[in-house]
């Protein structure tokens, strides 16, 4: 009987090629066919034989520092001779740049103190043994408790059928001055509302996105400045922001 | 920065690349010549490079149309370099060489690389890609710039070649063997 394989197929075979199906069937068919056996056999012995041509030739020490040497040369700069005033223009951009990331850096580390203090607060809330000073799920329950305490009033939205539940609030202290935050929880997510005055001691104007892998989103009305931050999703914060800017026009 | 990343990638590249470029020239001048060039094609290029792509490749597709372009593999191309399209060879199959010859003639290995130097260099070169470098019939692919279904009956006429002329060189031994 002719056997159907080719020594094309039983290379590929060899070369692990073959998927894995069409390598089972051909282990299978060397296996019951002597004469694929012999072939693949022999294609093993020559491939043994010929491992020694890998380590056939080597390079001399001395060639491989002249192509390393080829290699840095390359890194060389040319040396141009410019006009006088272009001449510190190559300084002057570099540090134009520093300058710029200089102002940049300052002003991001602003704005992560801020989110950083606003995060700590959050955290501190919840790691909290006592997380609120008033406990209550009525909106009507936790505006009035801040009052006489917080020197300004802000207004809590209807949270029921929205997903959101009141938790309740506290009083805490940012840069200095009294804020009221309330902890708002959807499902198991905790979100703090931080609502207080003195919208300029905070850097941003509006802003909604991500610090510290928590979700923020803040904007300022009137005199007051909202911060809304949790581990919720970005759109969940936006839609709690969303009903707090109603209620707070 | 771009350069002593090159250096990174590239250079533990060079023992194979040197030996490939050896064996294709059968030199060793001509084969530092051919590295040489080669380091020098893919440092231009590295920009081209695309990161996250096969460099041993690219780096051996380099080095191998360098070769085509030198003096030793114009002459190679003479001596037919290519064909994909005759047949003539002689079928050998494990009828003509058994495995005890092979094991026979593996005593010395000197017979194999005698062969393998022997044969043109086309049919010297798939083989030294695919058994010596390990490239998949894919990599050989792009490295010789010809389809997959090219790389493997390419393939098996080199292996058929080699195995003949290691027949031819010692015929001694296969009718003692037999």
């Amino acid at each position: 009987m002719l056997c159907e394989q080719n020594s094309t197929a039983l290379a590929a075979y060899l070369d692990g090629e073959l998927g894995s199906d069409e390598a089972v069937a051909m282990q299978q068919h060397i296996a019951a066919c002597p004469r694929c056996a012999a072939e693949i056999a022999e294609m093993v012995s020559l491939r043994r034989s010929l491992l020694a041509a890998r380590s056939r030739h080597t390079p001399s020490a001395d060639f491989r520092r002249r192509i390393q040497q080829q290699i840095a040369a390359s890194k060389a700069p040319v040396p141009k001779t410019k006009p006088r005033l272009l001449r510190f223009l190559p300084y002057a951009i570099p540090l134009a740049a520093m300058l710029l990331v200089a102002i940049a850096l300052l002003r991001y580390s602003d704005r992560t103190d801020a989110f950083s203090e606003v995060a700590d607060l959050h955290v501190n809330a919840l790691a909290s043994a006592n997380p609120f000073d008033v406990v209550s799920t009525d909106r009507h329950t936790v505006k009035p408790w801040f009052q006489g305490k917080v020197p300004f009033s802000f207004n809590v939205p209807e949270l029921s059928g929205t997903g959101f539940q009141l938790l309740g609030g506290k009083l805490v202290y940012l840069h200095q001055q009294p804020a009221a935050q309330l902890i708002v929880a959807l499902r198991q997510h905790r979100i703090s509302v931080l609502i207080f005055q003195n919208a300029n001691t905070f850097p941003i104007t509006t802003e909604s996105g991500s610090h510290n892998a928590f979700n923020v989103s803040t904007w300022k009305s009137q005199s007051l400045r909202f911060v809304i931050l949790g581990d919720a999703d970005q759109s969940q914060i936006d839609n709690l922001s969303q009903l707090f800017k109603q209620a707070n026009p | 920065m771009e350069t002593e990343f090159f250096e990174q990638m590239a250079m533990p590249l060079f023992d194979q690349l040197y030996n490939l470029a050896h064996w294709l020239t059968g030199d060793r001048a001509d084969a530092e010549d051919l590295v040489q060039e080669t380091y020098a094609k893919a440092l231009k290029g590295f920009q081209s490079f695309q990161a996250g792509t096969n460099l041993r490749a690219w780096m051996y597709r380099i080095l191998r149309n360098a070769f085509l372009n030198s003096r030793a593999g114009l002459a190679a191309q003479k001596t037919s370099y290519l064909g994909d399209d005759s047949e003539e060879m002689i079928d050998v199959t494990a009828h003509s060489i058994t495995p005890e010859i092979l094991l026979l003639q593996q005593e010395s290995q000197e017979t194999v690389m005698s062969a393998l130097a022997s044969i043109p260099a086309a049919h010297r070169e798939i083989i030294l890609l695919c058994e010596i470098e390990e490239l998949s019939y894919q990599e050989i692919s792009q490295v010789l710039s010809v389809p997959v279904g090219t790389v493997m009956s390419r393939l098996s006429r080199a292996r058929k070649l080699l195995r003949q002329t290691i027949q031819m060189k010692f015929p001694v031994r296969c009718e003692d063997a037999l």
